[in-house]
């Protein structure tokens, strides 16, 4: 074995894995501004990237939601309808747990 | 184009750091639950306690550390860690996404401090930023003040978990498994423009929907991401 290979093999192994994920996860955390710093930023891009919010949230949150099936889906409604009424995230936050923590004792 | 007062130029306050520290308070619930449950599950998994928080506090990236743990060795090999790197990439490849739509409000700020800035992105600290940055607001130090909070936030429930973790009780009674997804929807309320500004997050929902039904693994979230910013530079 070589000596890198020997050296991960012993107890600096898991010092050698944290560090690679770090680097990796650093890249993509500062890739999108040192590209972005290069590319002109045209009415398209500004479009697309204006989409982005929203976009992420329900890429990331439907599946999930759905998978969870109806109370799920009814305590994302109601924690919605709450932000949107009071503009309050901590309430809007509390109804959805709420609602769900009740439809699931009783459902 | 409605009338707006003239945008502030971007710039960096400690009274801006203070008060990003109080808008990521919605953000907590959901960072300690998912803190806890890694914690834990790093503990049972057999890593030590540097392991674990080293883990929270240089990777600091929720998916990737669960996936991690997975594939976490007693010993590793070049190969392991290639693959190691590998899944990190792919599962945090999404930030690329948020970086990108910083950069206008960051181009001016001192380097080590978006360095900083940026090791510390996360997307909840992030749509919390853009919510800030949506509203008018310009001060770098909100998006940093948040970061930094939800970063101890982040070490301090870790470090809860790996000790506590049988104590906490079943997070599904108080619906505290879905903490994350309805503190997302909840932040989807203020970037609510309308119909049509929402109609790449109706394509980026299906497309996820989709890859969801049809990939393991966290691959969903990119790809519908992805195709709302392409259905964001098609549609007019």
């Amino acid at each position: 074995m070589n000596g890198f290979g020997s050296f991960i093999a012993g107890p600096w192994g898991s010092v050698v894995a944290i560090a690679a994920m770090t680097l990796v996860t650093f890249l993509c955390r500062i890739a999108g501004v040192v590209v972005m710093s290069r590319v002109r930023i045209t009415p398209r891009i500004e479009r697309g990237l204006r989409a982005l919010p929203g976009s992420i949230i329900l890429a990331t949150i439907l599946p999930v939601v759905i998978d969870n099936g109806w109370p799920a889906m009814i305590a994302l409604a109601a924690a919605i309808v709450a932000m949107a009424v009071t503009r309050i995230d901590i309430v809007g936050l509390l109804t959805g747990l709420g609602t769900l923590a009740v439809i699931r004792a009783f459902g | 184009m409605t009338l707006m007062p003239p945008a502030l130029r971007p710039h960096f306050s400690i009274q801006g750091l203070r008060h990003g520290a109080r808008a990521a308070l919605p953000a907590f619930p959901g960072f300690i639950m998912f803190a806890l449950a890694f914690g834990t599950a790093a503990a049972q998994k057999g890593l030590s306690l540097g392991e674990t928080l080293g883990l929270s506090a240089f990777v600091y990236a929720g998916a990737s550390q669960m996936v991690g743990l997975e594939i976490w060795q007693q010993v590793w090999t070049p190969a392991t860690i290639l693959t190691i790197m590998t899944v990190t990439a792919v599962v945090n490849a999404r930030m690329i996404m948020l970086g990108a739509t910083l950069q206008p409000w960051l181009k001016h700020e001192p380097l080590p401090r978006t360095a900083l800035n940026l090791f510390l992105l996360t997307e909840a600290g992030w749509l919390i930023g853009t919510r800030y940055h949506n509203e008018g607001g310009r001060d770098v130090g909100v998006l940093l003040g948040c970061a930094l909070i939800l970063w101890l936030v982040w070490l301090v429930a870790t470090f809860a978990g790996f000790f506590a973790g049988a104590l906490v009780p079943e997070p599904r009674r108080f619906g505290l498994d879905l903490v994350m997804p309805i503190f997302f929807g909840v932040m989807l309320v203020p970037l609510w423009k309308g119909a049509k500004p929402a109609l790449p997050w109706l394509v980026a929902g299906l497309v996820s929907l989709i890859v969801h039904a049809l990939v393991p693994g966290y691959l969903f979230i990119i790809a519908g991401a992805l195709a709302g910013v392409i259905a964001g530079m098609l549609i007019e």
